[in-house]
């Protein structure tokens, strides 16, 4: 069962999901649907400055209001919890639910309204009286750097959080050697990946049993940790149910801080607490923004287009409250140089703080944006040499039988085809005969462009790079865990630890188990453990659960299925490597009548320990707790070279585009992807995973900014300023597969949630500059909207006929 | 203040209280219990509390629950097949794998279901046309424009795959 390209049953066939059944009839339970008796609703206080100090909060009006309970400031809060967890070691820097005697963000908490319904606590809400004094805010990007801009946090003295330089092999040595080097600058926009339900959590207390109940629309690692050290009491005190479904994620619904107001006010008031946010609260005071960041680069290359080096500066915005956010400077750094053979790579990581709302870990966790940054790079390199944009990476892509390939971080890449998923996406968008459409559109006069893009999605959560950025974060355990019983009589459940989000997580469990048990999955259930009763985890992060989840399960179900090997032969008395399973039935080799069937076993198991063989536990239920596969386990040596993620699925997107030359509107017309994560468990989910993750990208790149205006207001709190791309942004999407199986996984499965997010855009951004290059535009900001398209080409027609 | 209303909720006579600003969304949700019908933006852009309003896809996030007194609702918990199974939209929406987390889908079966009661042979962009006013962040709508599509194909006696 280890072999690569298998001829399996279950896996890479085209099976229902064990998930959609409950969606579809209107049966999931989301966190909004969780109802506990006697359960309060909290309205939320938000800050209209972007940057105040709270001179006083009168809150008797709102008490007084009907049905209303409770008033809870941040100073009330902060009394009674301890800050929430920052990523960086910036102890003066402190994270408080509800802001604490400045308000650093328009949008921020500042109090929150407890009463009968959401209805009566908004009414309320609305009668708290707060005394600001406005400040003027800290803002634009490059200014925070400055030693005069103001500041956030006061107590840390700057509004930079980080500044660390690395570099990996002979930087200054490759440069000198290279004939030609190219400075540029890429920025990208803060957007996020909002998803349609927000962030909800419902929390009850029960002082008895001291069990603090949450049901929430969560997916983070170490929640009941986080939860427990902020309201200081046991972790083991604290359940969260792990069978909510949760309306989406993509890395953002992390509300701690909301947790923890509930958690608060739920023993303060003996009563369940509910805050599920509107719209405006996520999107404005949520503190779930994606990274916001500007790359100054150059690339060191020679005439022929072999790319030698990078020196690269990165500068994030991470808002006022870093949380986790900033360690997303750090995941990029285990593929710094992309799919690319670049021999040394120079970088210097930035984290500012701004009066913006707070940001959270993005799908890619910080990927994305890098892979715009390298691929721009390679766009203009090709454009500056007059090669050939595919055949410049064609001449740079790692080949095929260099792999295991190590790059200058440290990290070893562990298989791949580039340039066969590359051609194979050619192929599938025909590529002469678009290249022939895109001049012919030209001709006609309409601007039209063609994309071009590759990118590498690591795939696993081994996050040493933390301690890359952080000295104290020295965690290099990364687990997931798969439990599995069968029961007398011989069904099969598997249980699971975290909560799912839409990557059907049920489904891979099943399927994989249904594979190494030679069971259906469609007889095989699987639950999710509440956190008193999960196995450990690191949540579904990083696109790790197909590997470390998928490989976790394939451990499990062979324990088991060699545990009933064991018990078979005992039972038929012939030694146990003469005894085979197939099909569910356990036979002696040779011998087909000496058999026992799956069922059998299973009651022996259970029921009948004399005929166990001697010593052996009885019953059946094994599980795994696998640490991250390919991790060596260590932290970072003397040069910071470290593995980090081990495996590494990769795509290449050929976009094509045309706009409208009077108003910017980009169009997408057609969009081809080739991609290769290992052997795929599930083709309809994988398939959803690419392309959803795609139009998520194609929103990145042409639509969505959490737009400020120059003193800090916030100017996109709904889906009316903030533009989620619709069925007619996305195009329709052809895709072809290929599979290089991971060597480091159960059945060489890669991870697949976040790579059509890693390329898309790159690849729209491509298409969108080779789209203006006719006019002399480059442009090198996303989102490149509609509005910042029209401007360039408005502009360039000025300058000329001016 | 509270006011008695009647309406006909996926078939059945449903009499409750409601405020005058209650939405309808909320009412379904809170008085009636019928969770599918989700929640994504309360100011009519996602379309994930989508229902059927006498036959027509409307947002019940912009409907307050006392203007649908004497009306008739259809929400996901109705759309259910002859005999109480899965409906063939439903079943479509399963083959195709056309969500992921799920939310968004009763809101798509809805448009889904208003799409096809007009127009039995819609043709790709049709599709798109209707569900447009849907958001779905995971999926790209791909699988559910094909969801509906097979659907459709369905009905009409083809094979549709």
């Amino acid at each position: 069962m280890n072999g690569h390209g298998a001829n399996y049953r279950y896996v890479s066939r085209k099976r229902r999901t064990k998930e959609d059944g409950r969606f579809i009839t209107g049966s999931g339970r989301f966190a909004a649907d969780v109802a506990v008796p006697g359960m309060k609703h909290v309205a939320l206080v938000a800050s209209p400055h972007p940057r105040a100090n709270i001179l006083n909060i009168d809150a008797s009006a709102a008490l007084a209001s009907p049905g209303v309970h409770a008033v809870l400031t941040g100073d009330a809060l902060a009394a009674e919890t301890a800050p929430l967890f920052n990523g960086l070691d910036i102890p003066n820097v402190k994270w408080f639910p509800l802001a604490v005697g400045m308000t650093r963000y328009a949008g921020e908490w500042v109090a929150a309204v407890v009463a009968d319904s959401r209805y009566l606590a908004e009414d309320a809400a609305e009668l708290v009286a707060v005394e600001y004094e406005a400040l003027p805010a800290a803002v634009e990007i490059e200014s925070l750097l400055e030693p005069d801009s103001p500041l956030v946090h006061p107590g840390h003295g700057s509004n930079v959080l980080l500044r660390k330089t690395f570099e990996w092999g002979p930087v200054e040595a490759d440069f000198a050697a290279a004939e030609q080097t190219l400075t540029y600058r890429a920025r990208w926009g803060r957007s996020s990946t909002v998803p349609i339900e927000t962030f909800g959590v419902v929390s009850r207390w029960d002082p008895v049993r001291e069990i603090l109940d949450v049901w929430a629309s969560i997916q983070m690692p170490n929640y009941q940790e986080q939860i427990a050290s902020a309201l200081g009491i046991p972790t083991n005190w604290v359940r969260v149910h792990n069978d909510v479904d949760v309306g989406g994620s993509y890395g953002v619904k992390r509300g701690i801080k909301h947790t923890v107001i509930v958690g608060h006010l739920a023993r303060k008031l003996g009563m369940p607490v509910r805050l599920v946010e509107d719209r405006l609260d996520n999107m404005s005071g949520g503190d779930a923004h994606g990274p916001d960041r500007l790359f100054d680069v150059t690339l060191a290359f020679d005439d022929d287009g072999t790319i030698r080096s990078m020196k690269l500066r990165a500068i994030d915005d991470v808002g006022a409250y870093p949380g986790r956010g900033p360690l997303q400077l750090g995941k990029p750094i285990t593929a710094l140089v992309g799919p690319y053979r670049l021999s040394s790579v120079a970088y210097e990581a930035i984290s500012v703080t701004s009066n913006k709302t707070g940001q959270v870990p993005v799908r890619g966790f910080g990927q994305s944006p890098t892979n715009f940054m390298i691929e721009t790079g390679i766009d203009l390199v090709a454009r500056r040499l007059g090669i050939d944009r595919i055949e410049l990476r064609r001449r740079n892509l790692i080949q095929s039988d260099q792999f295991p390939w190590r790059i200058p971080t440290g990290t070893e890449y562990d298989s791949g085809d580039y340039h066969a998923v590359l051609e194979k996406a050619l192929d599938l968008a025909d590529y002469d005969a678009l290249v022939a459409r895109r001049d012919a559109a030209r001709e006609a006069g309409r601007l039209a462009g063609i994309g071009i893009a590759t990118c590498l999605e690591p795939g696993g959560g081994n996050n040493i790079f933390e301690q890359l950025l952080n000295e104290k974060l020295t965690v290099t355990t990364f687990v997931e865990s798969c439990l599995m019983r069968v029961d007398m009589h011989g069904h099969v459940t598997a249980v699971m630890s975290t909560t799912t989000s839409g990557q059907g997580h049920e489904t891979l469990i099943a399927t994989i188990a249904g594979e190494e048990l030679e069971r259906d999955p469609d007889t095989i259930r699987v639950t999710h453990a509440d956190s008193l009763e999960a196995l450990p985890t690191r949540s579904p992060v990083a696109s790790r659960m197909a590997i470390v989840l998928g490989s976790a399960t394939s451990e499990a179900a062979r324990r088991i299925r060699a545990k009933m090997v064991r018990i078979a032969a005992h039972d038929l008395g012939a030694a146990e490597d003469l005894v085979e399973y197939q099909d569910g039935t356990f036979f002696v080799r040779g011998e087909p009548a000496r058999k026992l069937s799956w069922e059998e076993v299973a009651a022996i198991a259970h029921r009948q320990f004399h005929r166990l063989p001697p010593g052996m536990e009885p019953c059946l239920q094994e599980f795994s707790v696998l640490q991250v596969p390919g991790a060596s386990g260590q932290l970072p040596n003397e040069k910071k070279e470290i593995q980090l993620y081990p495996c590494f699925s990769f795509q290449a997107h050929v976009p094509y585009v045309e706009i409208d030359p009077g108003t910017g509107k980009v169009e997408l017309l057609d969009y081809a992807i080739g991609h290769d994560c290992g052997t795929v468990i599930n083709p309809d989910i994988v398939r959803g995973m690419i392309v959803g993750g795609l139009a998520h990208g194609i929103g990145a790149a042409l639509y969505e900014k959490f737009a400020y205006d120059a003193d800090g207001q916030f100017l996109a709190g709904s889906f009316v300023d903030y533009l989620l791309p619709s069925a007619h942004e996305i195009p329709i999407v052809r895709d072809v597969e290929h599979c290089t199986p991971s060597p480091r996984t159960s059945l060489g499965q890669k991870g697949s949630g976040e790579g059509g997010y890693l390329g898309a855009p790159a690849a729209v951004a491509s298409a969108v500059n080779d789209a203006l290059a006719p006019l002399g535009i480059s442009l090198s900001e996303l989102p490149m909207r509609l509005c910042d398209i029209e401007a360039a080409i408005h502009a360039k027609r000025t300058e000329r006929t001016g | 203040m509270t006011r008695e209303i009647a309406l006909t909720v996926n078939g059945r006579e449903r009499r409750a209280s409601a405020m005058p600003r209650m939405t309808l969304v909320d009412f379904l949700r809170d008085a009636l219990a019928l969770t599918g019908t989700h929640i994504g933006c309360e100011h009519g852009v996602c379309g994930a509390c989508s229902i059927l309003l006498d036959g027509v896809a409307v947002r019940s996030c912009l409907i307050f629950a006392v203007q649908a007194d004497g009306h008739e609702v259809t929400t996901v918990e109705g759309l259910a097949g002859p005999g109480g199974g899965i409906g063939d939209l439903q079943d479509a929406f399963w083959e195709c794998h056309a969500m992921q987390c799920g939310y968004c889908t009763p809101g798509m079966l809805v448009a889904g279901h208003a799409l096809l009661a007009e127009n039995p042979e819609p043709a790709t962009e049709d599709i798109r046309e209707a569900i447009s006013g849907n958001l779905c962040r995971c999926t790209g709508y791909t699988q559910i424009v094909e969801a509906i599509a097979l659907c459709a194909a369905k009905r009409r006696g083809e094979d549709g795959r």
